[in-house]
């Protein structure tokens, strides 16, 4: 009873902007740490590749950041499908705010892994399974962010764009399995959970790096989240004494 | 149920019959792209054989994209789409029957015509067969997924262009089976694999656009 | 039969009103009342189900009209701003398939007979883009004269017409109260409808 009280309290953008300001700090301190940990791990202790050579190593940027451009879109439609279900107007705000961050990531992948297939397979683009799923995903980021642009009041924008989520989130899946059930070029799916194939100095390396791309996520998302409550809720009271704090 | 599906299908292609102007200009606009083509890559048998399932397909989509503002932007404007939501039916059947009726009228001239402008592009009859078959099972699909980009845009500015952005990364996995199943005709592996993906794609879309749609015109008519 | 209890309207980032309800039964006719922007049309779209309301509820024949939907639109006849007609089609087909979509039986003799006394004898089966707008509104409200269904709610349903028509329409909102009806109407103007109960909303 008192949790669901208190988890209320928080679906309020009165009460969730303070608390998002007093977490922003932490969050960005938290990315940074491990960022500095991955990238000491990705680029001096990581053994060089016996096929590879050198070049391999924009994998630590290259997997975290897919990872990620999957991982925001799975949150965005999460949020997408609570706001449609009970009405909520945080929900919104957050699948929005964090809709750049996704496609910086989804973009993020596709150019690192340009840069890391042209080495390696002579070209710099290939229309293989996961790549193709990997470019609708960032065409649906933009489509998203598109529409919600588009639509002028807040509140239709938010249940439009949620419902076009939900209804791209069967990319998703396709983009995971497509290395499964259609073998091209991209190598197989070398991390899953019980065991890896490849050395796990490696494997932690890119962990760090999604952690640390994931801890970035949030403190951004955040950033922008606060930004959109202070200008959709402009008219009310708690806004204005927020800004008139400030220009004291 | 079927009765109210029948019911908009019927009132749907009565009033194409009554605007063929814009039916006809959308198949134009297929006929046009496709000849286009030779004429700029060059008139190369090879190639142009080749290239003709994705051109064929690829112009199938911008001309099905053409016709997709009409399906609810005209019942909008004149208040009539508001009275099928407010009819004692599920929207979502209200929608299917829209669909169907979009498809036999957009959708299906383009594959009748399709295997004729295939001649111009030096296909072999195997070809011709697959690429209308494909093209008659991948287009209800197109309208369906359409659909859903046509309610969520509805009214708003920018309308058309946005609504290309919308729905043309979903078109992908059809454009990419719909003309690998050409290819692989051709190229003697059989199309079966590809043409059944096809077919699961247009069930899956029939199945479950209409009702996504109508939730998108719901938002979009409060 | 109709109630609505504690509504509140939220649109764009203004809220236009709250703790809003009413009751309405039998032979009743509800004004409502206010300046333009106040939400009268929110208020009207909130009633026959298109803008779900931010809290609150609207309930037909005591069930929430969120609950049966296709019940609630089975008794329910709405005319708005727009005609609702296809220029394409003709007058007595536009009548006959709005009653076919609304699941009502409507003869074309009856259809006919309507058109009859909205003054449009004679151009029944003239496609509809080629009548003046004042003869497209004539259409539009021809499907209230053989119109069964019990709740009407009509938006400024007497806008742009001229003083006979005025009276015209007010008998025709009269002839459905007498019959057990009920009606929502918004307006600018105030016509005196002999009706039973009148019942006034006034937004602010």
């Amino acid at each position: 009873m008192n949790d669901r009280f208190n988890l209320y309290r928080f679906a309020s953008p009165a009460t969730f902007y303070p608390l998002a300001g007093t977490l922003i700090p932490y969050f960005w301190a938290l990315s940074a740490v491990f960022g500095l940990a991955g990238l000491y791990i990705g680029m001096l202790v990581a053994p060089t590749d016996f096929q590879q050579g050198e070049g391999y190593r924009i994998i630590f940027i290259h997997v975290p950041a897919s990872w990620l451009s999957m991982f925001i879109y799975l949150v965005m439609a999460f949020w997408a499908a609570i706001g449609l279900a009970f009405n909520t107007r945080l929900s919104g705000m957050m699948a929005q705010a964090l809709a750049p961050t996704g496609a910086l990531m989804a973009f993020l992948s596709l150019w690192t892994g340009a840069l890391w297939g042209k080495p390696m397979w002579g070209a710099w683009w290939v229309w293989d399974a996961r790549l193709t799923s990997e470019l609708i995903l960032l065409f649906l980021y933009i489509g998203y962010m598109a529409l919600t642009a588009a639509i002028d009041d807040p509140r239709r924008a938010d249940k439009a764009g949620g419902l076009l989520l939900l209804v791209g989130v069967v990319n998703i899946p396709i983009i995971y399995f497509s290395v499964k059930w259609w073998n091209t070029l991209h190598q197989g799916s070398s991390v899953n959970l019980t065991k890896s194939s490849m050395a796990t100095t490696m494997l932690y390396g890119m962990l760090l790096m999604a952690m640390c791309f994931w801890m970035y996520s949030i403190a951004v998302a955040l950033m922008r989240a606060r930004t959109i409550m202070l200008e959709r809720e402009r008219n009310t009271d708690w806004v204005k004494a927020e800004l008139a704090g400030d220009v004291q | 149920m079927f009765k109210i599906i029948f019911a908009v299908i019927g009132r749907d292609l009565k009033l194409a019959m009554r605007r063929q102007a814009d039916i006809v200009s959308a198949l134009f606009f297929f006929v046009i792209v496709v000849s286009l083509f030779p004429l700029g890559i060059g008139p190369e048998p090879d190639l142009l054989r080749k290239l003709a399932p994705g051109v064929l397909w690829v112009a199938a989509l911008l001309a099905t994209m053409l016709s997709l503002p009409r399906l609810f932007a005209d019942d909008h404007r004149d208040g009539t789409l508001e009275q099928l939501a407010l009819a004692p039916h599920p929207l979502g059947l209200v929608v299917t029957g829209k669909v169907i009726a979009h498809w036999l009228v957009s959708g299906l001239p383009l594959a009748l015509i399709a295997p004729v402008l295939g001649i111009q592009f030096d296909l072999s009859s195997d070809a011709l067969l697959v690429l209308t078959g494909a093209i008659l099972l991948g287009t209800p699909a197109l309208s369906g997924i359409g659909a859903i980009g046509a309610a969520l845009t509805l009214g708003l500015r920018g309308g058309g262009v946005l609504l290309s952005l919308l729905v043309l990364p979903l078109y992908i996995p059809v454009l990419i089976f719909g003309a690998g199943a050409v290819d692989a005709t051709v190229s003697g592996l059989g199309g079966e694999g590809h043409l059944s993906l096809l077919a699961a794609m247009t069930f899956a879309s029939l199945g479950f656009a209409p009702w996504a749609s109508a939730a998108a015109l719901k938002i979009a008519l409060e | 039969m109709l109630e609505a209890d504690n509504l509140e309207c939220v649109r764009g980032e203004r809220r236009l009103f709250a703790g809003l309800g009413f009751k309405l039964e039998a032979g009743e006719l509800l004004y409502l009342q206010g300046r333009n922007g106040a939400g009268k049309t929110s208020l009207l779209r909130m009633i026959i189900g298109l803008l779900p309301p931010e809290t609150g509820e609207i309930r037909w024949k005591g069930q929430p009209i969120r609950r049966n939907g296709d019940d609630f639109r089975a008794d329910l006849c709405y005319l708005g701003h727009l005609n609702a007609i296809k220029e394409e089609l003709t007058p007595l087909e536009n009548l006959l398939a709005s009653a076919h979509l609304a699941d009502e039986d409507l003869s074309e003799d009856d259809a006919l007979d309507a058109l009859e006394q909205v003054g449009l004898a004679g151009r029944e089966d003239l496609a509809c883009k080629y009548l003046s707008q004042g003869q497209k509104r004539r259409v539009a409200l021809a499907r209230l004269i053989k119109e069964r269904r019990p709740l009407w709610v009509l938006d400024e349903p007497f806008v742009a017409l001229d003083v006979a028509a005025v009276d015209w329409l007010a008998g025709i909102i009269s002839g459905h109260l007498q019959r057990g009806g009920l009606a929502v109407m918004t307006t600018h103007q105030l016509v005196a409808i002999p009706a039973g109960t009148v019942r006034e909303l006034r937004l602010s």
